[in-house]
């Protein structure tokens, strides 16, 4: 429910120096006829709608020095940032959102596709998105909202997703993960390896999962596969007795005092695990580093039934035309070049175009963070704030191991009302 | 909405006589009714924008469809009908609003019951104990301590304190009472409950002292002479002249109860139902229609109450 909305670093001084020149060639060519000022503040901005994930002011410091592009944030949870779009369509220029709302946002018909051709980059975009695999040939799970089912449109104002590739393309990828349990491995002790150890009677009272319907239940589903219940045909997309299952084996745990607390925000899952009211939970990657910084023992558990990802892109507002439209592109091909992406996977994240961003990280930083290689140098943060000591390895290992492990994408199902009502019901039992 | 209409209405005579000597001063043909609204106005356009217009659409909106993207503007039910789904079905088993209401209605008393006592005492510490104004005022600010941090912060301080590593488990251990850490401290309806007593006490505080700070103390004194011991005086003189104070810091504190669900969400570690909750996961989930209805049906359950509240004092009459 909380949304802020960051500035970016430009002081006013610098801002006004830049537009100045602008500003000056105006007057020089004659567009200036009285309202001088109306023109100058016709800088080259964007409002920038999204979730925090991406939103750096490193970011946007660099892309002003590389475009001149002026990115004003406007930070929202990931459901606020769904309603924003819906409701407020006006409000933002470039929308950064993520591939499993899709299926809400693109028959609203209140964004535009972007053009598949006038991005630089393109065809270097993992096939982790286009083909459904990893670089090196693994085939990933495609239960969910997978990416590649979501893609494309069949044409420029289409509200249909085209199942081969087309030049319209929904999202253009930025940034990606892959999504497991985080474990207190210091109070636990002893190796955990199955999804199904979420609901283990062991860790009654210490065990949570994310308060986000959507993505609670894909949890919840990955658990109730790993017990050996139920099979779904499609975790990301159950009918009503599946979702009646889940939530009954769920329900019962919740009943049974297995949950010590459900968690909605970033802060409040550091905090559940740092203080060690909880010691096995569904966990964000940046979010166990946090832990872990803190000098308690964190790990972001490799799971034998695999992981859940999540991935977010670009597109536009449908309101964004013309000049805008091409600054839009013009930023969307900086935020491909190669910083942004460095930038994504310093944090635990990957970046959609590899070759870039390996372009802009150290050799040591790159085999740390893609190669699953022990840290031939301490690891710091974007910031420079230590992450991890050299020698260190990265949990899950490789680029290739964790997304060719990937078993579900975050979904919205066709049952989503239903679905939603359970979880109420859930809660209140 | 009815206290700040009998605000408005305290108001307006109180102002007559001023504008009255304004017309000695310089003849005008407004009449005394005409200025009244006028001086109404601007806080009825207010309401009227901000609530009353709001709320009509709130109601509208509740019987209308909708689909995963966008509100259908044709009459439908539905909203309400998902709302008490299984409630004849499941019986003798309680539907999910049903829970809901009960365990809101539950939080809702024992907060109610805790911040009168805690609150009605204060106020009487701060209105017959503390003679000078400055301390007076003073020591109400300093009620207001618990609104210095938000949220967040609060959840983060409460851990520490209540949690299973807290200071106040590991003293019970430590000391021996107890063995093991007790759980029910923190993540549980305790917990909530103590966080929104610690909360919305100030709002009993405030009017309640309000309402004692009015009493003459005359009445006292003649109770005293009239031989009536400190108890009879509380129960005869006191808590009477209170009782608007006490309505009306009812009213704040369980309007607020009723709709929150951020500090039961965050104190009850996400796991204890609340009205405020429901509609909450039904506007994330952009089934906006649903929301309002679950709005509309909270509105009126808060209603009864508060109308229930005023039978017992007729504030018009009191304040």
């Amino acid at each position: 429910m909380t949304e802020t909305t960051k500035k970016t670093g430009v002081s006013r001084r610098t801002l006004l120096k830049s537009t100045a020149g602008l500003a000056g060639l105006a007057a020089g060519s004659g567009a200036i006829t009285g309202f001088p000022y109306v023109k100058s503040a016709d800088a080259k901005v964007l409002r920038y709608l999204g979730t925090a994930v991406n939103e750096g002011d490193d970011i946007s410091k660099q892309c002003l020095k590389d475009t001149g592009i002026k990115i004003e944030y406007i930070t929202a949870t990931t459901d606020d940032v769904t309603k924003r779009v819906m409701t407020q369509p006006n409000s933002f220029d470039v929308l950064d959102t993520e591939y499993f709302s899709l299926k809400k946002l693109v028959p609203s018909g209140n964004i535009l596709a972007l053009d598949a051709k006038k991005i630089k980059e393109f065809d270097n975009i993992t096939p982790v998105f286009t083909k459904g695999e990893t670089p090196g040939g693994k085939k990933i799970g495609n239960q969910g909202t997978a990416p590649w089912k979501v893609l494309y449109l069949e044409g420029k104002d289409s509200k249909t997703f085209s199942k081969t590739a087309t030049e319209f393309v929904t999202l253009i990828p930025t940034v990606y993960n892959a999504d497991t349990l985080g474990i207190r491995p210091d109070i636990i002790k002893r190796p955990i390896n199955s999804w199904a150890e979420l609901l283990n009677p062991e860790f009654k009272g210490k065990a949570s999962i994310l308060n986000i319907p959507s993505i609670g239940i894909m949890d919840a589903a990955m658990v109730v596969e790993a017990t050996g219940k139920y099979k779904y045909a499609d975790k990301g997309n159950m009918t009503k007795e599946e979702i009646d299952l889940t939530m009954k084996v769920m329900t019962e745990a919740k009943k049974a005092g297995q949950f010590r607390a459900f968690w909605k925000d970033f802060n409040e899952s550091v905090n559940l695990m740092a203080s060690g009211e909880t010691v096995i939970q569904s966990m964000w990657s940046p979010a166990v580093t946090k832990v872990r910084s803190m000098g308690i023992a964190c790990t972001f558990q490799p799971l034998k039934e695999g992981y859940r990802s999540w991935a977010s892109g670009f597109c536009v507002s449908k309101g964004v035309s013309g000049q805008k439209l091409e600054w839009a592109y013009e930023f969307v091909n900086w935020f491909l070049s190669g910083y942004a992406g460095a930038y994504l996977n310093r944090q635990g994240y990957y970046s959609a175009v590899l070759s870039t961003a390996k372009a802009h990280m150290e050799p040591y930083e790159w085999a740390y963070w893609m190669e699953g290689k022990p840290a031939e140098k301490d690891i710091k943060a974007p910031d420079g704030s230590l992450l991890e000591k050299a020698g260190a390895v990265r949990d899950g290992g490789s680029y290739e191991d964790r997304m060719g492990g990937v078993a579900c994408w975050n979904a919205v199902m066709d049952e989503n009302d239903y679905m939603v009502r359970k979880w109420n019901e859930f809660i209140a039992a | 909405m009815d206290m700040s209409e009998e605000v408005l209405q305290q108001a307006s005579p109180g102002l007559i006589p001023g504008s009255g000597t304004a017309r000695a001063a310089k003849p005008t043909r407004l009449s005394p009714s005409f200025i009244s609204w006028l001086q109404a106005g601007p806080m009825m356009l207010v309401f009227l924008a901000f609530f009353l217009i709001p709320l009509v659409f709130v109601i509208i909106v509740s019987f209308w469809d909708y689909n995963e993207y966008q509100l259908l503007p044709a009459f439908s039910g539905r909203g309400y009908t998902d709302t008490f789904e299984g409630c004849i079905a499941q019986l003798p088993d309680l539907c999910t609003i049903a829970k809901t209401y009960l365990k809101t209605l539950k939080l809702c008393f024992l907060v109610w019951v805790i911040t009168l006592f805690i609150g009605f005492w204060v106020a009487y510490f701060l209105a017959f104990h503390v003679k000078s104004k400055t301390w007076q005022m003073g020591l109400s600010l300093l009620c207001t301590i618990p609104f210095w941090t938000s949220n967040v912060i609060r959840m983060i301080a409460w851990i520490p304190l209540l949690g299973r590593n807290g200071l106040v488990n590991s003293g019970l251990v430590k000391t021996g009472l107890i063995n093991h850490p007790l759980e029910w401290l923190l993540f549980s309806e305790f917990s909530v409950v103590l966080a929104l007593v610690h909360l919305f006490t100030f709002f009993m505080v405030v009017p309640i002292f309000n309402s004692m700070v009015r009493i003459d103390k005359s009445l006292i004194e003649a109770a005293y002479d009239a031989g009536a011991t400190g108890f009879q005086t509380l129960v005869n003189v006191i808590i009477p002249l209170a009782k608007p104070g006490i309505v009306i810091g009812s009213i704040f504190v369980i309007t607020i109860v009723m709709g929150d669900f951020i500090t039961i969400g965050v104190m009850g570690g996400q796991q204890i139902a609340a009205a405020g909750k429901i509609i909450e996961t039904r506007v994330n989930a952009l089934q906006f229609p649903a929301a309002a209805a679950n709005a509309v049906i909270l509105l009126v359950i808060t209603f009864l109450i508060i109308t229930m509240m005023s039978r017992i004092v007729d504030i018009k009459k009191e304040l």
